[in-house]
């Protein structure tokens, strides 16, 4: 293996900036050994990022251990060649994309944020999507949804409710987070609702797996009426399956 | 590394040598996971936690050493260890901190 020669700093800063735009990355440190204590090697998705590390044999062996943690999500100290390693796995905090500056959202986006994450709130109507209503969100945006989802760039740490009670924004909300990896999909709407929608989107070819995805009527039956009520159910039901997922890939 | 990040960032704007203190490695008991960071300037400014506050007093200590040498250093604190009770708090277990310099 070779690394270009770079300084502890760059590694640090590489780091640095995964966790800033909330994209998986690991961090291998030496924290014990005879020597090359401190040295780094960072890692993330698409394969070695930097790496301090002066051993060649020792960098591909922390590359692979390290690389194998950051799928897995765990931190983890290990022995190797003599050394201790320290691999030091960041993921992002879950994201909840609210399509719909509805009233369940005013709730549903509170709850989220209390629950630990990242809240989005995107509405096409301008009425809907104001900071008066929506003051704690990370981001508001307004715009149609097949613009906007798009621009999110969904991954698998993405739960998304679309949530307008408006078929004309419903529908291609749907069918763009259904392209994504998001492992939450929910939608408001009665069975009957969700029936016809079922046609329009397999009207617009849209796969019966995908369709399946959609978790309808959305939330968890806990017999939600009020809007507050459904917030919750539908929390509920995104933490069930973000637990279940993790519970997987442990 | 969320929690102290903004204040890493401001330290670094203002110039100040910054040591980073991470846990590396719990056993039995501890209140912050492995992970957990503080990070201590050369000014004596501090941030963020890696126990329920047993081991800062000693962590931070080290952090001054470890900015004047610019060495890594490995510590281990145990509930057997007088350094982690000093302060009198309730902390049980094992804890492994390693306190670098950083830069970038």
């Amino acid at each position: 293996m070779t690394t270009d020669l770079v300084t502890g700093g760059e590694v640090f800063q590489g780091f640095l900036d995964r966790i800033r735009k909330h994209r998986p990355v690991a961090l291998a440190t030496i924290v014990e050994g005879d020597d090359g204590v401190g040295q780094k090697l960072l890692v993330d998705r698409s394969g070695l990022v930097a790496a301090t590390l002066t051993e060649p044999a020792l960098a591909s062996d922390v590359l692979e251990r390290t690389a194998a943690l950051l799928s897995t999500g765990r931190s983890e100290t290990f022995e190797l060649q003599g050394r201790r390693i320290f691999v030091e796995v960041h993921l992002p905090a879950p994201r909840l994309v609210i399509i719909g500056a509805v009233h369940i959202a005013t709730t549903l986006s509170r709850l989220a944020r209390e629950m630990g994450f990242r809240v989005v709130v995107s509405d096409a109507r301008d009425r809907f999507a104001t900071p008066e209503r929506f003051p704690e969100v990370d981001h508001l945006v307004l715009g149609w949804p097949n613009e906007v989802l798009p621009r999110l760039e969904l991954d698998e740490f993405s739960y998304v409710v679309v949530i307008t009670h408006d078929a004309k924004l419903d529908n291609p909300a749907l069918e763009a987070a259904l392209k994504s990896a998001a492992p939450y999909v929910g939608a408001l709407g009665s069975r009957r609702t969700h029936a016809r929608r079922v046609r329009a989107l397999q009207a617009s070819g849209v796969s019966d797996e995908d369709i399946g995805r959609i978790h309808a009527p959305i939330g968890l039956d806990i017999g939600a009426r009020t809007p507050e009520e459904i917030a919750l159910a539908t929390m509920a039901e995104i933490i069930a399956v973000k637990n279940a997922a993790e519970e997987d890939d442990p | 590394m969320n929690d102290i990040l903004p204040t890493l960032e401001r330290w670094r704007s203002e110039g100040e040598e910054i040591a980073l203190a991470t846990v590396v490695r719990t056993v039995g008991s501890s209140p912050r996971r492995v992970g957990a960071k503080m990070a201590v300037t050369a000014s004596e400014k501090m941030v963020g936690s890696v126990s329920g506050g047993c081991v800062e007093g000693a962590v931070s200590e080290e952090a001054l050493e470890v900015l004047r040498t610019r060495k890594p250093k490995l510590l281990t604190f145990g509930v057997e260890d007088e350094k982690a009770w000093a302060v009198g708090l309730s902390c049980g277990g094992t804890i492994q901190v390693f306190v670098e310099p950083i830069d970038w």
